[in-house]
Parts: structure tokens; C-alpha cells; sequence
């Protein structure tokens, strides 16, 4: 770097002495010769390699799904002083709380119950009671979130009735709340986890029985954005509607450095959450992580159940709409016009995206918003690949590719990873890329410029302080799919005529 | 009494005196104060974490898979279980290496196994070798294969060596299975032992060939070095410098061939002694190979350590080896030291690391004017704790295994000038007001091994301590601003 005085790592290893050593090195590796190399990679980039990885059935290589206690810690850091537990060995919690860590860049307190090869044999219960002790002694949770890794399923751990006598033996005092969920990791994917927690924490709390009020529940699901629940917040102030967003972990993800750590902070309250089973009405932000959770508003609750995708043009307006019909209250002025400036900047944006082609990836619910916009924006999103997909995913994805005219030129790649994808970007290559940081590995392979939106995002800051629904989200994905595409034009004509000082 | 031990007695107390009886009682055994010329250390090490207290520790399958085969980088690693474990440990440990990903290397890669239900049921041996027959087609140029059993494989009875040998023979490649599912032990730890078991019993007990090496009497191999942000590297130009061929690296950027070939060194230099020790003495034992313990961070340490290999070399690698320290490195360390010594000096650090670190770094830390006056391990033995001693010269505490909650205690009450611990400690003690670096993985930067190591090292310590944002933590309309 032109400002390193001295040595500098992040060229360093670029610089003769170090090229020297590599070379020295490669004398004892017994490497292929780059021949031999060049040509497999060369081979891995052709057509037939790519068949005979489509013909993978058992390996899976470059996922871009978690397990599902990650998702369930996510539900459970939602709810006020509330600490995630896990009930199995200590590496996952370690590996949990690591990645939230390294994506929030915040604090993720959460613990574990230890389990080793004597709870192997014998059963976890004993790590159950003294794990509740422990946890509750020094952290004094309110609530405690607990769910289970593949360990404790595989055994067959019955975790409720083991609270249930961690209670009555005194190790934690009857009143604690202990929300209990099953979590196998070999079931689905993390959102099959925040799908669980959630589930059992307005099964547990929602008390059916509470008075009917004009609230409307707001759910906002396995989102990783937390400036989306700010944005929230903010529309529903504007529409003067009241609400209770169930499970926000916007507070607790986004604290400040004030010198005072403190663990718990922010979170749906409790007495909020007994209350809205009495709500108005519910609105879903997100569908494939919350189905179980969906059905249980809908048919126990009886609750009018509104499922919108918030993402682009047309999220913004169903969300508007939506909240609108359900409290017979009028769209505000406020929010009308900025739906008009919404409008105004892709009217300003639009031409430098419409026909590029895309792959996108990530979760369903973010997926399936970010194709939607591509779309509205005149994109051609040519990979649509989503590992911790389902069959009603790929029906929805290709009735929205129908309602652009596109289920000729895109297509959907359910339970795909992205070693799949690295095949279909060489035989059938994109402009531009769409995923989390993981995803950089395929974009280097290809050489196709990567627009960082999803989780996990590990080395970039601060992008998930932004929102990406809403008005305010709309005009960042906006910002950060066009500002992408100009940028990468810049690096591509740097060295020609065309380039502009005006784009 | 010393004011600095009743200070430290203080702050332990007060620490333990949260905790419910029974895990105060077992707590109280994991930390202790150390005086100079103490000969033993009491504190208890490489038992079980209490449940629930949020220990920081890991677990077998990332002492096997995250630490010691995740960077042999010419086989294929399968995780071999559930999606998650492969998806946590995916390409966060930095362990650099040369080459092309998902072609002759395959480093930062994530392959799973990805157990779904059906095969917790009727368990996963058919898929593991048909997995086997997919990675050959996909990964020709690999050299061999490890199978990293995550927690399920243990339960469900699952024949992992059986799958080894047979596929093993069809596809004439090394296949290494590897117990390490997370419940086994207490910690990384016996993660890192059965990794050396395995690599005993299926490298050396197989008789698996390395290439060809020209003999010579400088021959070593650099163990116990996992390249993380290029230490591996750094530390191996001064080896070269001396004079001396390394003929092998591991595991940092290493190959299987490298790995087969520690055993043709006539010195095995090992850097982190907790995760490859059992390796080295099985070397030793079974072929003869004497192996040595270094430090390689920072002046003093780098120093001696040369002095100590060179002992066990001929009069031209000593000569050389006075030459690089007093002419070449010496001068070059000295400038840097001289730089920011004023900047650091007198400032307090406390480390929580791994393996080898909490005690080769304080001599570091010491060459900058620093002092680390607490130190502790998330998976040590009691070996690593008599190791600590000689590198201890003030009234320090050592903790074991320690809790999120007592390190909490720890900034509040000794208010360290630099924390050193990793990514699930790092927002909490910032956010306390207090500066920061991941020692595990050198927080992105590094190497901080070696002569290029220490310039970076000394650089970053300082950038921390003094970074401007520390001072503005309180707001100026509140008192004490």
C-alpha cells in the first residue's frame, strides 16, 4: 500500500523474498505440475464437468445454509432478558455465537450445557440442571430460550420434562420461564430453527385467552438486518398504528460502546407477547422461515394473517396496503410521497440494470424479495439458487418468473450449493453475482463482481445496520445494486475512452 | 503481602463469590496467583466446563478438523454430519496457503455430509463412500481425503474405518478417519490429540510415502505451525536465513507428502506444543526424531530460540546465526522496538487465549514495555501451566477456562490497558471501553511470527492501546469525561 510505512501485510506477500520461499517451498509439497493443473481447472470450467456435478447425489459442497439451533438462538435473543441455551456440546454454542459475532460485529451472549460423553450414555439431564443453575445464578435471565443440538436429539433427550424437574428439585426458581424447542440439525436449515424457537415461545407465552385490541403483531422472521425493524418501527409511527414486532433483536444487535456492557438490552417484551394473541391482526415479513409459526397465528389465534415479501417496488406497496386494510386507516402523506421518491430514483437508476444478468442467492425469503426487485429493475436473474429451498419456493419463484415473462431465459436451483453454481457461472455466465461473503469464493473463481446482500456478511462493516425494506431499505439495495454495477463499470474501462465523468 | 496480590486476591474473590457453592468451590481451583520464582502452578486444567456458565472453549471436532487437518490443503476435509460445524469453521481461522481452491488446494472450502434424517436413522457409511466416488470425480487432483466426524457419527454407531480401508484401496488415495465428534473430551483439545492419533495410525502406521528429499544435515521440519495470516511462512525465512532446509510445514499451507516427511528431518522444530506434541513424541519414540520446542514472537524470544536451534547445528549455522541476530535482525528489531516502546510502555495487558499463546506472547508483549498481568488458557494442561512459569517475572494471574462472566469481572476490576482474547469476547470488552485485539486470529492482521511478525505485532498493539476513539468513550457532559 502507497501510505504502509515499513512492512506491509497486506502486500507483502506479493514482494520478492516471500515469492522466493513459495517457490523453495513448492520443492517439498509433491504438487501436480502446472500443467496438470491448468488443465483440470481449465476442465472444471466446461460443460461436462458441469453435468457431472449436477449428478452429485451424496456430497454437499459450498452450502449456503446453517444448522438449525443458529436460528433458534436468533428467535430466542428476540425477547427481553432473555439468554439462548443450548442444550448439547459447548463447540456449537462457541460456533453460534462466533458467527453472529463476526456478522454483527456485537456481543451474542448465549450458553451451553457442556454435554460430553458421560451425557452421552447416561442422558443430559444432570447437564440440564446444573447448566440452569449456573446460567441463571450469574446471568439472571428472565427467560431462558433453550433448544438442542443434533447431539442431544440424536439420544433422545426430553428436554421439558427435565426443566420440569430441574423446578422442582429448586435448581432454578418455578417462576423462571423456560422456553423448550427441538432443533435437530439434520431437519431442514437455520430458518427451520428461528421457525421452532418462535413457534414455542408464542405457544408458551401467547395466552389465548387475552383481550381483543387494535395492535397488529408484526413479524419480521429470520432478518438480519436490523435497521429493517427501525424501518418498521418508523411506518408504523407514520400510519399512527400501535404494534408489537415479535422477537426484535434490533436493540440487543446494535448497542452502543458507552464503557457500561450490558448483556441483556432491548427485546419483545413478555407482557406484549401474552397480549397478542388479542391483536387485530398479524403481518409477515418472511414465509419459509416462519410456516409452523404462520399456521399457529392463523388457526389457534384466529388471527387475520397478512404474508408480504417487503423487498422492491411492489413489497413496499403490499406492505402499505396491507397495514392499511387491516386498520381501515388511511396510507399517510408522507409515506405516499416516498413511495413517489422511491419511484423517482429506479426511474433515475433503472437503465444501467435492465439486462444484466444476475445470480442470486441467499435465504428463500431474501431471495425470493431481491429476484422480485432485480426484476422490477428490467434484470435478467438467470441463477436464482437457494440451498435451504423448498418445493413451494421453486412453485412461487417460477410463477414470478411467469409474471415477468422470463421462466424461458431464468431458472431456479433448489437444494443447490454453490460449487453448482461456480459450474453455471462458467457455462453460463452473469454480470453480476448477489449473495453473502461466502459467496466471494465463487465470484473470484468466475471473475464476476459480487453485490455483498444477505447473511452471513463477514467482511464488509456495517451493511447490516442499513435497512433493505420499506422505503428507506428500497433505496439502499438501490444504492448498493446500482453503485455496484458503475463501479465495476469504472474498473472496466479505466483504461479507455469510455471513461465517464458522468454515468 | 505484596499490594498487587491483595489486589488480585480481591478481584478473585469478589469474582467467585456469584457462583452457586458448588461451582464456586470447582471454579476457585481454575485460578490462581502467581509469584516470582513460584516452581509449580496449582491451577486445575483440562476438566470439564461447568454447564451454563458460557464457557469460551470449543469443541473436538475443531481441534481435528478447525486446527489441525483444515490446513493440510491438498486433501479433502469432509465434515462429516450435520450442515453446521463445516459452515462455522468455514475459512474464519486465516490459515494461509498457495495454490487453487477446489482444484490442487481445498482450504477454504465447505464439504459436508449434510445428514438429513434418514441417515441419523439408517446411518451414513453408504453415503460416506458414495461421497468418496463424488469427491474423485469433482476434486481429481486431491491427495487424500480426511472424514471429520461430527457429534452424530459417534452415536449412531457408524463404521467410519471400515469406509476408509475399502475406499481407500479402490481409489488408491490416503484416507484418514478421524473420531473427533464434539462430546468427545472436554474441549478442543482432545480434538487436536485424536488428530495426532489419526495422523499416526493412518500417515506414519501406513507407511504413506512423501516425496523424495535430498538428505542433508540441516534438514528440519516446522511443526505446530497452522499459517495464520502467514506465521508460517515468516517464521520459515528466518530458518532459511540460518541455513537450514525445511523440508516440511505443518500444518499451515502443508501437503500429506510434508506431513510424511517430518519423519526424514534431524530436527523437528515444534512452534505450538498443546495441539502437536503427541505427534512429535511418537516421532521421536518410533523413529528417532528429536524434536524442539521455539517461540518465535518477538525479539527476546526470537533470539533465544535461534540460539537454541542453532546449539544443535554445525559452526556454520551458529556463525550465521550470531551474523542474522547482532548485524542483521538485531538493528532492524531494535528500530522498531524503538518506536513504540514510549507508546506502549507501562500499559497493562490481559490475554485469554489457546495453545501455545497465552505465555509466547508475554515476552512480546515485554519487548514493547507492556506487561501482561493476567494470562490464561480456554484448553491447557498442566504441562502448559508449568511452561507458563519461566515466562512469568511479576505477580500474575492465571485462570483456566475462563467464564464470559468472569471476564466481565476481570475489566471491570483490573481495567486492563489491551485485551487479547477472540471474536466472542471481542464486541463485550469494547463495548466495556476497553481496546482489543483477537489473538487467535490476529484480528485479520498478522503474521505476527518472525521478523516481519514482530514489526506488524508492535504496529497493531500500538494502533489499539492509542487509538484515539478509547479516550471519547464517555461522553463529555458526563462526569469523569
Amino acid at each position: 500500500m502507497k501510505g504502509c510505512e515499513g512492512i506491509c501485510n497486506i502486500t507483502m506477500f506479493n514482494e520478492e523474498s516471500y515469492k522466493t520461499l513459495f517457490n523453495n517451498k513448492k520443492n517439498y509439497e509433491d504438487g501436480h505440475d502446472d500443467k496438470k493443473v491448468k488443465s483440470v481447472l481449465e476442465y472444471t470450467k466446461t460443460k461436462e464437468y458441469m453435468e457431472k456435478n449436477f449428478s452429485r447425489e451424496a456430497v454437499v459442497i459450498n452450502p449456503l445454509k446453517a444448522c438449525q439451533p443458529l436460528g433458534a438462538f436468533y428467535a430466542a435473543i428476540g425477547f427481553e432478558n432473555t439468554l439462548p441455551y443450548l442444550h448439547g456440546s459447548q463447540g456449537c454454542a462457541a460456533y453460534f455465537r462466533s458467527h453472529f459475532s463476526r456478522h454483527f460485529k456485537e456481543p451474542f451472549p448465549a450458553v451451553s450445557d457442556s454435554m460430553t460423553e458421560d451425557a452421552a450414555v447416561f442422558g443430559g439431564h444432570k447437564n440440564i440442571y446444573e447448566g440452569l443453575k449456573n446460567s441463571y445464578k450469574l446471568y439472571k435471565p428472565e427467560i431462558i430460550g433453550m433448544c438442542t443440538s443434533c447431539m442431544a436429539e440424536v439420544i433422545g433427550d426430553d428436554i421439558s420434562s427435565f426443566v420440569n424437574n430441574a423446578k422442582s428439585q429448586g435448581d432454578i426458581p418455578k417462576d423462571v420461564d423456560v422456553v423448550t424447542a427441538h432443533t435437530p440439525s439434520f431437519v431442514g436449515s437455520h430458518i427451520t430453527g428461528y421457525d421452532n424457537m418462535l413457534y414455542e415461545f408464542i405457544k408458551y407465552f401467547g395466552d389465548e385467552l387475552s383481550a381483543k385490541h387494535e395492535k397488529i403483531n408484526v413479524f419480521l422472521g429470520f432478518d438480519t438486518y436490523v435497521g429493517d425493524f427501525t424501518e418498521i418501527k418508523r411506518i408504523f409511527s407514520l400510519f399512527g398504528v400501535e404494534y408489537t414486532i415479535i422477537s426484535d433483536p434490533s436493540e440487543m444487535l446494535n448497542s452502543p460502546a458507552d464503557g457500561n456492557y450490558k448483556m441483556f438490552r432491548g427485546g419483545t417484551k413478555i407482557e406484549e407477547l401474552k397480549k397478542a394473541p388479542g391483536a387485530k391482526g398479524a403481518i409477515f415479513l418472511q414465509t419459509y422461515s416462519m410456516s409452523k409459526t404462520i399456521q399457529h397465528v392463523k388457526n389457534q389465534w384466529g388471527q387475520v394473517a397478512r404474508i408480504i415479501n417487503p423487498i422492491g417496488l411492489k413489497g413496499f406497496d403490499d406492505l402499505l396496503v396491507a397495514i392499511s386494510e387491516l386498520t381501515g386507516k388511511e396510507i399517510p402523506e408522507e409515506l405516499k410521497s416516498e413511495r413517489g421518491k422511491f419511484v423517482d430514483a429506479i426511474t433515475d437508476s433503472y437503465y444501467h440494470v435492465y439486462g444484466k444478468r444476475f445470480a442470486v442467492t441467499g435465504d428463500p425469503d431474501i431471495a425470493y424479495g431481491l429476484t422480485r426487485f432485480i426484476l422490477e429493475l428490467g434484470g435478467e436473474p438467470v441463477h436464482i439458487l437457494v440451498t435451504n429451498a423448498n418445493k413451494k419456493f421453486t412453485k412461487e419463484m417460477n410463477k414470478l418468473l411467469e409474471e415477468f415473462s422470463k421462466e424461458d431465459s431464468c431458472k431456479v436451483y433448489p437444494e443447490k450449493d454453490m460449487w453448482h453454481l461456480r459450474s453455471l457461472m462458467f457455462v453460463e455466465p452473469v454480470d453480476y453475482l448477489i449473495g453473502n461473503t461466502f459467496t466471494k469464493l465463487v465470484a473470484r473463481d468466475t471473475d464476476t463482481p459480487l453485490i455483498r446482500i444477505g447473511f452471513p456478511i463477514f467482511d464488509r462493516h456495517h451493511l447490516h445496520r442499513y435497512p433493505v425494506i420499506g422505503y428507506q431499505g428500497g433505496i439502499n439495495l438501490l444504492n448498493w445494486i446500482v453503485n455496484g454495477i458503475l463501479e465495476d463499470i469504472d474498473n472496466k474501462t479505466k483504461d479507455s475512452s469510455n471513461f465517464d465523468i458522468v454515468r | 503481602m505484596p499490594e498487587k496480590t491483595t489486589v488480585y486476591k480481591d478481584f478473585i474473590e469478589d469474582t467467585l463469590k456469584e457462583y452457586p457453592e458448588k461451582s464456586k468451590k470447582e471454579r476457585a481451583k481454575h485460578i490462581a496467583i502467581i509469584e516470582p520464582g513460584d516452581t509449580s502452578c496449582s491451577v486445575k486444567s483440562n476438566k470439564k466446563s461447568l454447564p451454563g456458565v458460557m464457557t469460551i472453549r470449543g469443541c473436538a471436532y475443531a481441534g481435528s478438523k478447525g486446527v489441525v487437518w483444515g490446513p493440510v490443503k491438498d486433501m479433502v476435509h469432509i465434515s462429516h454430519g450435520p450442515v453446521g460445524c463445516g459452515q462455522y469453521s468455514w475459512g474464519t481461522r486465516r490459515n494461509y496457503y498457495n495454490g487453487i481452491t477446489g482444484i490442487n488446494s481445498f482450504g477454504m472450502m465447505q464439504i459436508t455430509s449434510d445428514f438429513q434424517e434418514k441417515d441419523i436413522v439408517f446411518g451414513g457409511d453408504k453415503k460416506l463412500s458414495k461421497i468418496i466416488d463424488e469427491l474423485e470425480e469433482m476434486f481429481p487432483l486431491s491427495k487424500g481425503i480426511s472424514i471429520q466426524s461430527e457429534c452424530p457419527i459417534g452415536l449412531i454407531g457408524d463404521d467410519i474405518e471400515a469406509v476408509a480401508r475399502k475406499k481407500s484401496e479402490e481409489i488408491k488415495k490416503t484416507i484418514i478417519p478421524v473420531r473427533c465428534e464434539g462430546f468427545r473430551g472436554v474441549s478442543q483439545s482432545l480434538g487436536h490429540h485424536i488428530a495426532n492419533d489419526a495422523l499416526r495410525d493412518w500417515v506414519y502406521e501406513k507407511d504413506v510415502k512423501g516425496a523424495d528429499v535430498e538428505d542433508s544435515k540441516y534438514n528440519v521440519a516446522l511443526m505446530g505451525d497452522y499459517n495464520i495470516g502467514g506465521d508460517a511462512w515468516s517464521s520459515r525465512k528466518i530458518l532459511e536465513d540460518m541455513g537450514l532446509k525445511v523440508i516440511s510445514q505443518s500444518t499451515g499451507d502443508s501437503t500429506l507428502s510434508e506431513l510424511a516427511n517430518i519423519k526424514k528431518a534431524k530436527l523437528v522444530l515444534l512452534h505450538c506444543y498443546r495441539s502437536m506434541n503427541y505427534v512429535a513424541r511418537y516421532l521421536e519414540e518410533k523413529f528417532q526424531v528429536p524434536w524442539l520446542e521455539f517461540n518465535f514472537f518477538g525479539p527476546t524470544q526470537i533470539f533465544q530460540s535461534m540460539r537454541k536451534i542453532a546449539e544443535h547445528f554445525d559452526e556454520k549455522i551458529k556463525e550465521r546465526t550470531e551474523y542474522l541476530i547482532n548485524e542483521v535482525y538485531g538493528p532492524k528489531l531494535q528500530k522498531i522496538t524503538d518506536k513504540y516502546f514510549p507508546k506502549i510502555k507501562g500499559k497493562k495487558v490481559v490475554l485469554y487465549v489457546g495453545g501455545l499463546r497465552p505465555r509466547h506472547i508475554i515476552p512480546a508483549f515485554q519487548d514493547l514495555g507492556a506487561e501482561v498481568i493476567m494470562t490464561g488458557y480456554e484448553f491447557a494442561h498442566n504441562d502448559d501451566y508449568q511452561r507458563t512459569l519461566e515466562y512469568l517475572n511479576d505477580t500474575t494471574i492465571i485462570v483456566d477456562d475462563m467464564t464470559e462472566y468472569e471476564l466481565e469481572k476481570t475489566i471491570k476490576k483490573l481495567k486492563p490497558d489491551l485485551f487479547g482474547s477472540g471474536i466472542k469476547e471481542k464486541y463485550q470488552v469494547q463495548k466495556s471501553g476497553v481496546p482489543f485485539r483477537q489473538m487467535h486470529s490476529w484480528d485479520y492482521s498478522g503474521p505476527y511470527h518472525g521478523i516481519d511478525g514482530y514489526e506488524i505485532f508492535a504496529k497493531d498493539v500500538d494502533m489499539a492501546i492509542n487509538g484515539y476513539i478509547w479516550k471519547k468513550i464517555t461522553p463529555p457532559w458526563e462526569k469523569g469525561a
